[in-house]
């Protein structure tokens, strides 16, 4: 960090006090269609926020394009309200430059997913200590409803009057082909759960990848209710806990066994089977959580929600300090002049 | 010991042509290094394909190096060369072209061999059929003397191959007066690993310089004195290592961290490289997954209070064009180098070309204005980039550098320039909260505070939605759009109150003045110093700044009968000018992915003379 950076960020110093959820919105007015899942999903963060331990005016938030991308705007922190797509490789260089700072990606299914995918792949193998919160509503919203790379195929959306043909990502099977060292699932109508992942997510030292089902009222409402409802949810949805196995149903009998390496659901009811039988969630498992993963689009299997792997790996922007460290220890801090006048020089009288 | 006679010169220029494995660009730049510290002014372009390894003996594939020395002043690599070495027979037919009659060529015999000749579309070798009877011709078989030097080394026949370029150099040296002690240390420090390579090379080198003195080949040994260059300390740069310099040099004068996004691309990967060398000095260079990453990533570090900057060509500028509005928007300093080629799309990526002015003053969408300055030889670079992040930095704005593959390959002599005189251009961090809007100008810049995060009691939000006046927050509204349209114009067009103003060589009124930019300048200077010496009077402005260009440039122009503008495009300047200053330019255009040749703008002024008197 240059010697600048240092006496600004030292300038106006104060204890900040302890703050609450208030203290992180900002004087903008909030602009989401009524009803959209963004609003949870805001009030969540903020919320978190005063419990993290980290001066709000250390806080970026970076974003791209899309409804999600307007978050920015409402946080009352540093922001970049960035262009399609490249809110990650905005934080990325951010990052690099200012490794004190604590950078968030807000970015959407179509943001990060498609416009941004290039980005999103190589920040997740780099591993910066960057914190992407994926709003995925399986649509684009902003631009009145058209496919995104998350919709279901066979969609009919105004592009794709006769259902799209597009087979869909899977954002968590992204992230953990990419490497990635953190990676979770949460829901915008699950305030709890949300902050819980959040928490995790912001503690996490390395790129942190957390997939928010939110639901759009307008275009796509109720892409999610089977999760979200209270009817539905807890047979469609499998909770993962570190250490615990994986039982869900509205009884709590039912539960997920391996069979081989694929997944598939056993009652605890008949006597057949016992918790003893099921698969166990570890986060630190990389195999498992592919598998994980994996049963998200299967139609026999409950949803997977929760933190399907977190990791330690190092962090490139340490990584990158360190190179710079080590090479001013071997060489000496660098001499402009005395660069400007090494190698092979002649001199004319 | 055959007698030999020697023979002085004002100015050579040497051809190396072979196969683009032949290790013609190293021999170029060696003896353009040692010849640099024998004092002469020099001048090089290396003309090399696109393709590594394209096949061998090929036209195709042929890399070529051309230096022009001397005891004068030199401006260009040279219209014509003196000697060709042609490596081979294709080496031979793609570059006879741009030998001067009565010229010599030194080829090496093995090369034109029946394979060679046929692959370079030869049905009579012409070292032998008097088709080259108006040049000087020496065969000599080089790879067979290699072979023989190395004889009793066991070495593979490849790498036998490999060392036959320091023959070619050795007797050169030997043709040329030169020393062989500054590619021995450079070999031995290149090679420190591989020992057998390395006495190879050494080996090599020195029997090509001794075949140059013993055999009686050749009779006579040409002299090329020192030049007369400004008094001071040398050394020779090329523009893409004095690129990076200037942006170190640049971020160390602004007390700011250099960060480098970039995607490797031809001909800008060098500044890439170079600067990833330099990281005992708190330089970071970030290699981008793509071009978009490049520039993204180091506006949000410019964010982040860092001098952000990114490097391409062409190509890539089309790809970063979204994130220049971003930047125009968002008024960070940011500097981005294009460091041009032949397009469009992949176009020449080797070839050299000045074909991104327009793209550079306008390609962009909505109204956003970013300035741009053009480096005009290959050490001007260092003092050009300086200029951009000044003004990048002063005025809170995106800053357009351009250069060209001949700029950033080519290398000159430069007079180093004294660090500790040069300007500070540090910013100043917004830090006091009391009053603080994002977007209230400085009254005689116009920029905009640069507030960091990190700094309690500025937290503030940018975009690329537009911005209302002051708040910085958005705005829809279609009065605020147009202020802030106008206000962001206004802004550029006062770094022109913050340069110099043009200078003319030559008398400031006459029949015509030569307007040119960029690389054309050493051939201009050339062609009007030619004119001149044949008693007429010619004029020369250049321009280094094109947005905003320099506040006197109309009055310059409507002094001069006819304005000349010879360009590596097809006539960008010169639309610009006549849209700017109405005035009826004449443009000279060449787009041959090479640079012009003095004698092309010579002819073109004289015939201009000719018919205005």
């Amino acid at each position: 960090m240059s010697t600048l950076v240092e006496e600004a960020i030292r300038a106006n110093l104060a204890p900040e006090g302890k703050l609450t959820a208030k203290d992180f919105q900002s004087d903008q007015d909030v602009r989401w269609c009524p009803g959209c899942g963004d609003y949870s999903i805001l009030a969540q963060t903020q919320r978190i926020m005063p419990d993290l331990g980290i001066p709000r005016h250390t806080m970026v938030f970076v974003s791209g394009i899309g409804c999600s991308s307007r978050f920015p705007y409402y946080m009352n922190m540093y922001g970049i309200h960035g262009i399609h797509g490249r809110a990650t490789a905005i934080a990325s260089g951010l990052k690099m430059a200012r490794p004190d700072l604590s950078v968030w990606v807000v970015t959407g299914d179509g943001d990060g997913l498609s416009i941004g995918g290039n980005h999103l792949i190589h920040l997740l193998r780099r591993n910066l200590d960057i914190k992407v919160l994926l709003f995925n509503n399986q649509i684009y919203g902003l631009t009145k409803g058209q496919y995104s790379p998350t919709s279901e195929t066979g969609k009919i959306t105004k592009s794709t009057p006769y259902g799209s043909i597009d087979y869909p990502f899977n954002p968590a099977s992204l992230a953990l082909g990419s490497s990635a060292t953190f990676v979770a699932r949460t829901m915008d109508r699950d305030p709890k759960h949300m902050q819980t992942v959040l928490k995790r997510a912001a503690g996490h030292q390395g790129t942190s990848f957390v997939e928010i089902y939110q639901n759009c009222n307008v275009f796509n409402d109720g892409a999610f209710f089977p999760f979200t409802e209270k009817d539905s949810k807890e047979d469609n949805v499998v909770f993962l806990e570190h250490g615990k196995p994986l039982i869900f149903g509205k009884e709590k009998d039912k539960g997920i066994r391996l069979n081989g390496f694929t997944p598939e659901v056993v009652s605890l009811k008949d006597g057949k089977y016992s918790a003893d039988d099921l698969l166990v969630h570890n986060e630190h498992d990389t195999t498992l959580s592919f598998i994980l993963a994996d049963m998200t689009y299967k139609p026999n299997l409950p949803r997977p929600i929760g933190i399907f792997l977190a990791l330690t790996r190092p962090c490139y922007e340490r990584e990158m300090q360190h190179q710079i460290q080590a090479a001013k220890e071997k060489r000496g801090d660098g001499d402009m002049k005395k660069l400007l006048n090494s190698g092979e020089t002649w001199v004319i009288n | 010991m055959s007698a030999k006679t020697t023979q002085k010169l004002d100015e050579v220029t040497i051809r190396f042509a072979g196969d683009s494995g032949d290790g013609m660009q190293l021999t170029g730049t060696q003896f353009t290094n040692t010849t640099a510290l024998l004092g002469n002014d020099l001048s090089t372009l290396p003309d090399y394909p696109a393709e590594i390894r394209a096949p061998q003996g090929t036209l195709f594939g042929v890399s070529g190096f051309q230096i022009h020395f001397g005891s004068r002043e030199i401006h260009t690599p040279g219209d014509q060369c003196d000697v060709l070495v042609a490596m081979n027979a294709a080496a031979l037919k793609v570059n006879l072209g741009s030998l001067v009659d009565g010229g010599a060529i030194i080829a090496n015999t093995e090369g034109f061999n029946d394979k060679n000749l046929k692959l370079a579309g030869y049905t009579a070798n012409p070292l032998k059929d008097r088709s080259l009877g108006k040049y000087q011709v020496y065969e000599v078989d080089i790879s067979k003397l290699t072979a023989l030097a190395l004889q009793d080394m066991n070495l593979s026949s490849k790498i036998v191959d490999r060392s036959k370029n320091f023959f070619a150099l050795g007797m050169m040296y030997w043709m040329y007066d030169r020393p062989v002690d500054s590619t021995l240390e450079w070999i031995q420090k290149k090679f420190a690993n591989k020992p057998e390579i390395m006495e190879a090379n050494t080996r090599v080198l020195k029997a090509g310089w001794n075949y140059g003195e013993t055999t009686e080949i050749f009779t006579v040994r040409y002299l090329v004195g020192p030049a007369k260059l400004a008094p001071g300390k040398y050394r020779n740069i090329t523009g893409n290592e004095a690129t990076a310099w200037g942006l170190m040099a640049a971020a160390r004068k602004a007390n700011l961290d250099l960060f480098l996004g970039s995607y490797p691309i031809t001909p800008a990967s060098d500044i890439l490289h170079e600067l990833s060398i330099y990281k005992h000095f708190g330089v970071k260079t970030f290699q981008a997954e793509d071009e978009i990453a490049g520039v993204t990533s180091a506006l949000g570090a410019s964010f982040g209070g860092a001098l952000g900057v990114t490097t391409t060509s062409g190509p890539g500028i089309a790809l970063k064009t979204e994130a220049l509005g971003l930047a125009t928007m968002v008024e960070l300093p940011l500097v981005v180098c294009n460091i041009q080629r032949g397009g469009p799309s992949t176009g020449l990526p080797t070839k050299t070309e000045q074909a991104d002015l327009l793209q550079a003053l306008y390609g962009r969408n909505g109204e956003a204005p970013i300035p741009v300055l053009a480096a005009s030889t290959p050490a001007d670079c260092f003092e050009t980039v300086f200029e951009a992040c000044r003004i990048a930095i002063k005025f809170m704005t995106p800053v357009i550098f351009l250069s060209d593959g001949y700029l950033g390959n080519g290398s000159e002599p430069w007079l180093i320039p004294d660090y500790d005189k040069m300007p500070d251009i540090s910013p100043t961090f917004r830090t006091n909260p009391e009053g603080f809007l994002p977007y209230l100008r400085d009254e005689v810049t116009l920029s905009r505070p640069w507030a960091i995060p990190g700094t309690a009691g500025l937290e503030h939000r940018i975009g690329g939605l537009e911005k209302q006046h002051l708040t910085g927050n958005v705005s829809y509204d279609p009065q605020n759009h147009e202020m802030m349209i106008k206000l962001r114009a206004d802004k550029v067009e006062r770094i022109a109150n913050d340069i110099p103003l043009a200078q003319v060589d030559g008398d400031a009124e006459g029949a015509l003045i030569v307007a040119g930019w960029g690389s054309t300048y050493g051939a201009i200077r050339s062609a009007v110093s030619r004119i001149r010496d044949t008693g007429k009077k010619v004029s020369h402005v250049h321009l280094r700044y094109l947005n905003p260009l320099p506040k006197n440039l109309g009055e310059i122009l409507y002094k001069f009968k006819n304005v000349l503008v010879p360009e590596i495009n097809m006539g960008q300047l010169s639309k610009l000018l006549r849209a700017k200053y109405l005035v009826p330019t004449i443009s000279l255009n060449k787009v041959q992915g090479l640079p012009f040749k003095a004698m092309e703008i010579e002819n073109k002024i004289e015939e201009i003379l000719k018919g205005s008197s």
